[in-house]
């Protein structure tokens, strides 16, 4: 299997403090890969470091067959990024996003406006072509912003909590557009505070005080610490932290 | 009053610690001071010039004549002695005089040297400086013209004199415009972004499902900048002083009174801004505008309101900076008293009414 | 107590958006009463009538016997709110925070200190630090100290737990269930539908209006469905596959499971030999326990 993601020994320090401490793990094409940490863990750091938008301090790898500390720009344009607090400019229209994003990505115009009737056909969205993305409803919302992350078909993409907040009907509708990504071949690369959402993943980490403490498959991660779900495995590991919490 | 006190305290931990901010507001005085001190010449229009003439004769009426029909004189007639000239310079009714010497003619033959003096009223120096220049050119003109047609060679001394301001410095000017302006930004600017800012992170929520009323809250609020207000009037005042080398020629307990008056309005304008507005980023916006904006082009400071458009001069009466920036010259460049500077006082205590009016209308007990 | 009664709200231009529609319940002496439902159901705009910081449409929030539209001066005296965001100042330290709130309601730390101390002395040995720099669950444990520091017969929290993670979560649920047998009524929104079974009486919303209130039993009791759990491999082409059973009704991911309800006609071993079928072979399909969730997606 091709892997879409490798890095190693990846650290980053601010000062005295170790936010990332020599993470190392590597992510395969196509699969739905759950970053799992509780809060100040260090997620949203590595995930920068990841994105190329926040330079390691130690440590080396590889995104989307970039290399992440000479590459960064290229990893950039590579990858698809999507998180609850912004995805989507609010005072703009449907189509006006997608077009927006398309562009930046540097889409055709011809490319843009074929995929575009294509993407709202398959959203069912058509009528809302022209609605501001303000006036849909929040789930309506997180779906076209997963859309729009992967309009430039990016090798992986990176999922920052989604899901916050959306009702649970919605949320599963969510999950099922990144069960189809993934069969795409579409990486996926996500964060979330819903335990019953890291079932959904094929492998999960799970981060504390800045390191990597498990990584495995929900199932065997279960039944490494002998527990029922992955929220108590999750406790279990959490309990352990020194950090803050 | 417990509540109060450490509602202002918090607002100064706000401040002091925002280094850069606190930089900005402490560092603005003294780099606006060094700025302006030194000054640009512009243009100047509609200069009031009186003549006293003690002994009219032809070559005294002909130099008036000359000035009365220059574009850039008003004239606005004779006086009839020195006393009521300096009167009516003080009043500042009357920016330069031309005084001519007793018997102008006759010594203008006989010895062939006749004086004439320009005063100028210099609070306000290039004004002062430039109306000097054009009498001293028209004067000289008609010197040469009557030499030209063929009378005996005399000689017109011109002497100049500066009242108010006998150094002539630019500088003199400016103080004033500075101190309007500066006290504009931190009172209406930081105040009002401090307000909405609680809006806009959301404490304003907690402070209303709290006891404390809006008044007492908004009030405590304005304390600090009030205090960093005052600071940095002593500093502008120092600086002038000591740098610039302006003194203060009126009460010293007058200017501060004033600059009192004009922190009390440029505060409640700051707290007219925040009712209206939910985001800093429209704070800084609206009060740049309406308030920044207005105190530099046209309160006087830059651009002296006399040589304004009749539209824009009658746009003027409605900046609190005008009625700050024209009662500080007069106090302490001319070293006038209250009663020179009344009417400016009363317009900025109605103006603070005002506002604290349309405030307390449009302060919210709710969201919305 | 608390008693809401047929609470209308609605923004916009011509009352476009109905934020809340005719929402009506009661809250007891120590209880803790749960709002649970998405974003954008109305739970803010509901908490912040009943905080005084909003003025309904029609209808009426009476907070122990005071009106929160009228006597709003009153009601902010015995509530304590936090609203959706920590609304704390960053620049200020922990113990700066905290004393500032007491000082705002007239009270001080020592004062109030048995009531907070539980959730304070987690937060204590930071006391020096500033805000903005806490993480979200001990930002979350400040705002929540500040909202009791004045001792408050009514709690009003909302969304306290939104981004934080599940350890700070459960945590936060136990200092309400001591809060709770202090007397003091919690109030309490979630869109987290497994937090409802920390709650007395929940209450379900949806658009502006309570589907169902009830306790977190009896909103299962109530469940009409028949529901069953299958669990197997390659999940995803599995809940395709069990869309294709004529008797599933609906079908959707829960965690490691996926969950289906059925027709009454409905035989697990038919299921079995359908999936064996389509290659689905080492599946389990067993009845299932109703969740809360389960009941919020079945109304």
């Amino acid at each position: 299997m091709n892997k879409v993601m490798e890095v190693s020994g990846l650290t980053k320090k601010f000062g005295n403090f170790t936010a990332v401490d020599h993470i190392s793990f590597d992510v395969t094409e196509g699969e739905i890969f759950g970053f799992l940490g509780a809060n100040g863990a260090g997620k949203t750091t590595a995930m920068q470091m990841l994105c190329g938008i926040s330079m390691p301090t130690a440590g080396k790898g590889t995104v989307a067959g970039y290399d992440i500390i000479k590459q960064n720009e290229l990893i950039k344009r590579n990858i698809g990024y999507m998180s609850q607090k912004f995805s989507l400019y609010e005072d703009l229209k449907v189509w006006e996003n997608i077009r927006l994003f398309g562009g930046i990505y540097g889409l055709r115009e011809k490319i843009i406006a074929e995929k575009t009737d294509a993407l709202l056909k398959r959203l069912d969205f058509e009528q809302e072509r022209n609605t501001l993305v303000k006036y849909l409803p929040l789930g309506w919302k997180q779906k076209l912003a997963f859309s729009v992350a992967i309009f430039h078909e990016p090798k992986i993409v990176f999922l920052d909590e989604p899901t916050g907040g959306v009702d649970p009907a919605m949320r599963r509708q969510f999950w099922e557009m990144i069960y189809e990504a993934a069969d795409q071949g579409i990486t996926v690369f996500v964060t979330t505070h819903y335990m019953d959402e890291a079932e959904y993943c094929n492998r999960v980490s799970i981060m504390v005080d800045g390191r990597i403490d498990a990584l495995d498959s929900p199932a065997a991660l279960r039944h490494q610490f002998k527990a029922g779900s992955m929220d108590e495995v999750f406790r279990q590991l959490a309990r352990e932290a020194e950090r803050g919490d | 009053m417990k509540q109060f006190i450490a509602f202002a305290n918090k607002e100064f931990y706000h401040i002091i610690r925002d280094n850069r901010t606190l930089l900005v507001i402490l560092g603005m005085p003294v780099v606006q001071i060094l700025l302006f001190g030194f000054a640009i010449n512009m243009e100047v229009e509609d200069i009031r010039v009186a003549v006293y003439d003690p002994t009219p004769d032809a070559f005294t009426t002909g130099i008036a004549e000359r000035i009365r029909q220059n574009p850039y004189f008003t004239y606005l007639g004779n006086v009839h002695s020195m006393n009521e000239m300096e009167e009516s310079m003080r009043k500042g009714e009357l920016e330069l005089a031309v005084v001519f010497q007793q018997n102008f003619q006759e010594n203008a033959v006989h010895p062939g040297d006749a004086a004439v003096q320009l005063l100028s009223n210099s609070s306000d120096p290039n004004r002062g400086s430039i109306a000097v220049t054009y009498a001293t050119a028209i004067i000289t003109g008609y010197q040469q013209e009557q030499l030209g047609i063929g009378r005996i060679p005399f000689q017109i001394r011109t002497e100049n004199r500066m009242i108010y301001n006998p150094l002539m410095k630019s500088s003199y000017m400016f103080v004033p415009g500075i101190m309007g302006l500066v006290l504009m930004i931190i009172c209406t600017i930081m105040t009002s972004v401090s307000i909405v800012r609680e809006k806009e992170r959301g404490t304003m929520e907690v402070l209303l499902a709290s006891p404390l009323k809006q008044g007492p809250m908004v009030f405590a609020k304005t304390i600090p900048y009030m205090f960093i207000s005052i600071i940095n009037l002593i500093i502008i005042l120092l600086l002038s002083y000591f740098v610039l080398e302006v003194p203060v020629n009126g009460s010293l307990l007058l200017l501060l009174l004033i600059s009192v008056i004009y922190i009390l309005l440029t505060l409640s304008y700051g707290l007219t801004v925040s009712t209206l507005v939910d985001k800093q980023i429209n704070a800084v916006i609206v009060s740049a505008i309406t308030a920044m904006l207005p105190v530099l082009m046209l309160s006087g400071m830059i651009f002296p309101v006399d040589s304004m458009p009749r539209v824009l001069q009658a746009l003027s009466t409605v900046v609190p900076a005008r009625w700050f920036i024209a009662a500080v010259r007069k106090v302490m460049i001319e070293g006038q008293g209250f009663i020179m500077v009344w009417k400016e006082v009363l317009v900025m205590t109605g103006m603070t009414f005002f506002l604290l009016g349309i405030t307390i209308m449009n302060t919210k007990k709710r969201l919305e | 107590m608390i008693e809401v009664n047929k609470l209308c709200k609605s923004y916009g231009k011509q009352g476009k958006i109905n934020a809340l529609n005719g929402i009506s319940f009661t809250v007891d002496e120590g209880e803790i009463f749960g709002v649970i439902g998405p974003v954008g159901a109305g739970k803010s705009s509901l908490f912040r009538i009943m905080a005084s910081l909003l003025l309904p449409d029609s209808g009426t929030a009476i907070m122990n016997g005071h009106d929160a539209a009228k006597d709003y001066r009153k009601v902010r005296q015995i509530i304590g709110y936090m609203p959706e965001r920590f609304s704390l100042y960053q620049d200020l330290s922990v113990e700066e925070n905290l004393t500032f709130f007491a000082t705002l309601f007239n009270t001080s730390i020592e004062e109030n200190y048995h009531l907070i101390k539980d959730i304070y002395q987690q937060i204590e040995p930071f006391k020096k630090r500033r805000a903005g720099a806490l993480s979200g669950g001990m930002k979350q444990k400040l705002a929540l100290s500040c909202a009791l520091i004045h001792k408050p017969e009514i709690l009003i929290l909302d969304e306290p737990t939104t981004g934080v993670d599940p350890v700070s979560r459960k945590e936060f649920w136990d200092m309400l269930g001591r809060l709770k047998e202090q007397g003091i009524i919690i109030l309490v929104s979630t869109a987290y539908m497994d937090e409802a079974s920390r709650c007395d009486r929940i209450a379900l919303m949806r658009e502006g209006e309570f589907i169902a209130t009830d306790t977190p039993r009896g909103i299962i009791e109530n469940y009409r469905e028949i529901l069953w759990s299958v669990e197997g491999t390659r999940m995803s082409a599995l809940l395709t596959a069990l869309r294709g059973y004529p008797e599933v009704k609906t079908s959707f991911a829960f965690g490691d499971k996926h969950h289906i309800t059925v027709d009454e006609s409905f035989q697990p071993d038919a299921l079995r030999h359908f999936l064996a079928d389509k290659g689905f072979h080492d599946v389990r399909v067993e009845l299932a326990e109703p969740t809360v969730e389960d009941c919020f997606m079945a109304m």
